[in-house]
């Protein structure tokens, strides 16, 4: 199983790698961590007649928060985020995700970039995107463009990003005070991907909560925001109302663990354990 | 395409301390580059798309996939297998207390396993079992239920001088 | 000679002690040699274009452009090696009527499976090959495909080999005693539906091969991942017709096997054969997706299944319905009648009744040729058996320990035979139960049970009694006409140093093979075992024997060791004696030395008697026998196969909202007879359990209407974890067998054979309180929800 033969070339800069990739034709990939392209050249599963190896841009490493808000890197990988203090601080629900994505020798190589690029509508961080109204910073030769997560994955393995754009930072406004964030899924064995998984975040109020983001994963050929659920709880609706908005909010389909009903079913528990997680009364329980 | 483009890259790197140049196709996945190229045998290629985790190596001090890294990228790294492990004894009380316990049978998945063991135990001197199997999550045993990999690790975090966290 | 091996204090004692493995200290330097791991000179690699389509006639092959690869040497097609390799039908003549059609190392005209082998390509590099794979174009006509097997009978149903007449492999019925009247008779009778999900044995070392071709020595030399040497040489020879003399096959580290790595596969005959027109080292290791395709699967049933119970719960009678469905052909040279012959053997195997109707029904399918893997037939059989046993008890009202005692063979029947006509020497279900209760301690889990279901908790405790098919004669394969060994040979040799090495017909392949042979040796002779170096795994070298399968491993190739030590010992004290003008009888062979017999004073290093026999023979009588080799050979003869027996437990925590099954604990009292190395057993069980609850919950090959494979990957196939699977405690009673002076059964499938129903009684326990239960395996989350009603049932 060895990939079909390939060209390459490492990027210095980002200029260079967009001068790259020019010169390559839109077909060329990017590669990262390569966490899931490798596979998939493994695999002969694309036609990937060149890759341009972004892995060394320092521009793209590295995280850090300014003015209220935590820019994280491309290049940041899975595992690095996972022991960022500031991510622990300023955006909890990534640091409670880390974890479950994939295994500790993945988690090395992946990168947050990669995962958004690549948009698996079973991974964690596009859901995390969204749950915490992120914005995809991506640069292109002419000039950057700011993409707010909710418009940023389109379709299964599909993004807002053109050819020749690259997605250079994710931008997230930090926790405000008395937020909460958490994330459940549920895979069969640690690290697969979820059947069914939710982020979200909410602020207690009055025994409810408000400002509630719900960002199922696993759950339809992108992470989706529920909207109909999000608008019944900020309301200070019933759980179990919110719980039946979720039948018009989601359209998963059959796969192999998991009917769409079963999806469905899957996703109602989720909401009432992850309510139950933002919700401080139930949260010792 | 220019130059720049090539399908074969020249790489140097340190290879379990040696150093090491080599010309290798862009294809080339870093495990097929230790085994087939270095004769670096002890880490295997199990599912080469990412699962199994039999391939698991060092590089840079951090565990990764080899299947799943191109040779390329490894351009200038410091990659570390069970040969060159075992040659300086770094994970000689791990080693050894897989083989008191038996915590290998066919020892094909072995060398991986014991490249996240080291990795947990470099982290986390202390671990719980649950923490251990949670680690060892991403490399398949196929013969042994994991069992006594388990017992293996934590005897080594014992002896290695940590008191047991409390499980959680 | 005896031994008394119950007492541990003896002298040089190895045998009932846990010792470390001598290969273990290579493997964990990363130092083992699996074939993918030599090279040779001139090597070259093949890389298999496989059939896409389940059914379908092979038209054109385009190969001109694959031929143009960079690195591609050779294309080969089933015509092109079927001019090298014949065709073989894998039939056995003991299993009446079964038959199967010829199959050929690479198609010839139809595929019938996807992953069916149809091109060879042979480059330089193996990517090079795959390189000219997806440079070959072939041009198929789509068949009709036969994918269920309930409806692969049925008239309107195509057939997959016209020439058999229908799509029957094998049927065989069992009937003994009255079946009818019996169940009449009963206070109750529980029946169910059970099926068992079709997996694959996923070894880590993916199949391997590397073949090389001496033209003038016309000699074939096979490095090959292999349980089975002897047999393999013996089949290479036959299909490729060179004297069997002239092939070698050498069997180095094997990553795992289960079953995987016993049987005849066509792309591996088919590099053989590539080989030998290519006169040049050629490799082939299976790739993963490959290995899901092509290894071999196995557990396709469905089972109908019923009993009867009187007024006090004593089972009056049993009948089985076996349906399975094998592939396209039977698999070669053990077929695939097999499996559900050993679910009509086994099912009721625990139990003390003498009224069974049992049948199986076994059928052609264009999927993935079925064949034996870890237990053959057993995690079904005890599934079943363990299902009914619980729906008996609850219609009895009686409590599953304790219908379990009411039922089990007593321990003082033996000699017994079962309703299926199995003859048991010696197995221990009672005492095995109650030392499984202890050890859980069984009324207090129930108690905690009870008190977490008033919490909404759902916790289930699952018991299965099991017996497991070890040491087979030649009553298993032999007198069906298959050259497979039941027998197996140890040869014994001390070296001028006083160092033995023991040449063995059987192999290793994880399980410790190696170790307990020099635990033996070194025991039988006298020696320190560091100074025993064991040798398998090559025929050129090792007497002729079976290999490793069917847990034969430590019973049968232990006790030939056994023996051949022996025989050395007498060798060397004959020898000792001469030299020390003393009787044979009153000196002994102790750690390495001559030794006093009565007073344990030692006498002579056997370096000194190795230094005067190898270099001063001249200084011994002339006509003394001074042969330091023995070899014995053993075989069973009393009973066609060494049954044991055990118990385990399940305890399980069951997620009704989300049907997710969390497993706490587990534990399993198991009699392999003798045991030579605790730790070796207690790991087999505990790798087999593993293995077991893999086919109880996860593992599952899923097909298409359409014959295509949906979980051909690792992502989509699971296998068990660490982080999911639980502890495991593992008790012992030992019964050893009569046969043999060691006494030793199998002990390498028994955590496979009761894993699944243990597990599968424990969720149905927990789910107890909500009326419902599962037979399916795998027990997938969707599965439980569906049976609580909460999502509607799949077909998958």
């Amino acid at each position: 199983m060895k990939p079909a033969p390939l060209a390459y070339a490492r990027a210095s800069d980002l200029g260079h790698a967009l001068a790259l990739w020019r010169e390559a034709g839109p077909d060329a990939r990017l590669i990262a961590g390569g966490q899931s392209l490798v596979a998939g050249l493994n695999l002969r599963l694309a036609d990937v007649p060149a890759l341009i190896d972004i892995s060394r841009i320092e521009s793209l490493c590295g995280l850090g928060c300014e003015g209220g808000t935590l820019r994280i890197g491309a290049l940041t990988t899975h595992a690095e985020i996972g022991r960022s203090e500031p991510v622990a601080r300023h955006a909890p629900l990534l640091t409670e995700a880390a974890p479950l994505i994939a295994h500790p020798a993945i988690r090395t190589r992946g990168t947050l970039g990669g995962s958004l690029a690549y948009a698996d509508p079973a991974a964690e961080w596009p859901a995390c995107m969204l749950a915490l109204d992120a914005v995809i910073v991506v640069q292109s030769e002419t000039g950057e463009r700011r993409i707010p997560a909710a418009d940023f994955f389109l379709g299964l393995f599909e993004t807002a990003l053109q050819p020749f754009e690259i997605l250079v930072a994710v931008e997230i406004p930090v926790i405000a005070a008395g937020r909460r964030q958490a994330i459940r899924e549920l895979a069969r064995r640690s690290g697969d991907y979820a059947m069914a998984g939710l982020a979200a975040a909410g602020t207690p109020s009055d025994g409810g909560l408000r400002d509630v983001t719900l960002a199922y994963f696993g759950l339809g050929s992108t992470a989706i925001l529920a909207a109909g659920a999000m608008r019944i709880l900020d309301q200070g609706g019933d759980l179990e109302d919110a719980c039946a908005a979720l039948d018009d909010d989601l359209d998963p389909a059959d796969d192999l663990q998991a009917s769409a009903t079963m999806k469905r079913h899957l996703a109602k528990v989720l909401l009432r354990r992850v309510v139950a997680a933002l919700s401080p009364v139930m949260s010792t329980a | 395409m220019t130059t720049a483009f090539s399908e074969s890259v020249g790489i140097a790197l340190r290879v379990n301390g040696e150093p090491v140049s080599a010309r290798v196709e862009a294809r080339r996945h870093l495990i097929d580059f230790l085994r087939l190229d270095l004769g670096l045998t002890g880490a295997h290629a199990g599912c080469e798309h990412g699962v199994c985790g039999a391939c698991t190596v060092q590089v840079d001090g951090l565990i990764v996939r080899g299947c799943l890294m191109l040779a390329v990228q490894a351009d200038g790294c410091d990659v570390w297998t069970i040969e060159g492990q075992s040659d300086t004894g770094a994970i000689r009380d791990l080693q050894d207390a897989f083989i008191a316990r038996n915590a290998l049978q066919c020892g094909f998945c072995t060398p991986g396993m014991l490249a996240a063991c080291a990795d947990l135990l470099a982290h986390d001197p202390a671990p719980s079992r649950a923490v251990i199997r949670e680690h060892i999550s991403g490399n398949y045993c196929r013969c042994t239920g994991y069992e006594a990999i388990v017992d293996a690790v934590e005897q080594v975090a014992a002896r290695r001088g940590a008191s047991p966290r409390a499980a959680e | 000679m005896t031994l008394n091996l119950s007492d541990l204090d003896r002298p040089n004692s190895y045998i009932g002690r846990t010792v470390p493995r001598p290969n273990a200290a290579r493997l964990v330097e990363g130092r083992g040699q699996y074939v993918d791991d030599i090279v040779l000179p001139r090597m070259v690699h093949v890389a298999f274009y496989r059939s896409p389509y389940a059914h379908a006639r092979i038209g054109a092959i385009e190969t001109e452009a694959a031929a143009k690869v960079p690195g591609v040497l050779r294309i080969f097609t089933g015509a092109d090696v079927a001019a090298i390799c014949t065709p073989w039908v894998a039939v056995l003549a003991h299993l009446k009527g079964l038959k199967s059609a010829p199959q050929h190392a690479i198609a010839v005209e139809r595929a019938t499976w996807v992953g069916e082998p149809v091109v060879a390509v042979v480059a330089q590099t193996r990517a090079a090959a795959e390189d000219g794979v997806a440079a070959l174009s072939v041009r198929f006509e789509p068949l009709p495909v036969v994918a269920d097997m309930e409806t692969a009978l049925a008239p309107e149903t195509p057939l997959i080999h016209p020439e058999l007449g229908d799509n029957l492999v094998f049927h065989r019925l069992h009937e003994k005693g009255e079946v009818d009247a019996a169940f009449a008779s009963a206070a109750h009778v529980v029946e169910a539906t059970f099926h068992t999900g079709r997996h694959t044995g996923v070894c880590m070392e993916p199949r391997s091969i590397l073949a090389s071709y001496s033209r003038p020595e016309n000699q074939l030399t096979v490095h090959h991942s292999t349980q089975a040497p002897h047999m393999m040489q013996t089949i290479f020879a036959k299909h490729l017709d060179l004297p069997e003399g002239n092939v070698r096959v050498i069997c180095g580290d094997v990553g795992g096997s289960y079953g995987i790595k016993v049987h005849v596969y066509p792309d591996e005959m088919a590099v053989a054969a590539i080989a030998k027109a290519m006169a040049r080292p050629v490799k082939f290791v299976a790739d993963r997706l490959e290995s899901f395709a092509s290894d071999i699967h196995a557990r396709d049933h469905r089972i109908k299944g019923r009993m009867g119970v009187d007024g006090e719960g004593r089972i009056v009678a049993l009948e089985i319905d076996d349906l399975t469905g094998i592939g396209p052909y039977s698999v070669y040279p053990r077929t695939s009648a097999i499996e559900g012959n050993q679910v009509v053997n086994l099912c009721g195997g625990p139990y003390d009744f003498q009224t069974y109707r049992a049948q199986t029904t076994v059928v052609l399918q264009n999927k993935t040729p079925t064949c034996q893997y870890r237990a053959v037939g057993h995690p079904i059989a005890t599934a079943v058996t363990e299902g009914l046993v619980d729906l008996a008890a609850e219609a009895a009202g009686l409590d599953p320990a304790e219908i379990r005692r009411r039922n089990l063979v007593a321990d003082d029947a033996y000699p017994y035979t079962s309703a299926a006509n199995m003859r048991f020497e010696g197995l221990s279900h009672h005492a095995s139960l109650e030392k499984l209760l202890k050890l859980m301690d069984y009324d207090a889990l129930r108690a905690e049970q009870a008190t977490l279901r008033k919490q909404g908790i759902h916790r289930g405790i699952g018991l299965a009694s099991f017996i497991e098919l070890t040491n087979p004669s030649p009553f298993m394969y032999g007198i069906g006409g298959a050259r497979i060994s039941a027998q197996d040979g140890c040869t014994v040799r001390m070296d001028p140093d006083g160092s033995v090495v023991a040449l063995s017909g059987v192999t290793e392949q994880g399980q410790g093979t190696d170790t307990i042979l020099a635990q033996v040796v070194a025991e039988g002779v006298g020696v320190p075992i560091d100074r025993v170096r064991v040798i398998t795994g090559d025929t050129q070298v090792t007497p002729y024997g079976g290999g490793t399968w069917a847990s034969r491993g430590a019973g049968i190739g232990g006790e030939a060791a056994l023996q051949a030590g022996l025989a050395l010992r007498e060798s060397i004290l004959t020898i000792a004696a001469a030299m020390l003008q003393a009787e044979a009888g009153s000196l002994d062979v102790v750690a390495g030395e001559i030794v006093d017999k009565a007073t344990g004073q030692a006498r002579m290093p056997l370096a000194e008697l190795g230094r005067i026999v190898y270099f001063r023979g001249d200084t011994l009588p002339k006509g003394l026998p001074r042969e330091l080799v023995a070899t014995r050979h053993f075989i069973t003869s009393d009973y066609p196969f060494a049954f044991t027996n055990g118990a385990q437990a399940s305890l399980v925590e069951v997620d009704v909202e989300t049907g997710f099954v969390r497993l706490l604990k587990h534990w399993c009292v198991e009699d392999c007879g003798r045991i030579i190395n605790p730790q070796l057993v207690d790991e087999q069980i505990r790798g087999g359990i593993v293995q077991g609850i893999g086919g109880a919950l996860y593992e599952h090959c899923l097909y298409s209407e359409d014959g295509q494979l949906m979980t051909a990957n690792m992502a989509d196939y699971l296998v068990p974890m660490a982080a999911e699977m639980p502890d495991m405690v593992i008790g012992h009673v030992e019964t050893p067998t009569r046969e043999s002076l060691l006494g030793a059964k199998g002990a390498g499938e028994a955590g496979t054979a009761g894993a699944p129903a243990a597990i599968m009684n424990a969720i149905n326990d927990a789910l107890k309180p909500f009326s419902t239960r599962v037979a399916a395996m795998p027990f997938t989350p969707e599965r439980i929800l569906a049976a609580l009603g909460t999502v509607p049932a799949r077909r998958l």
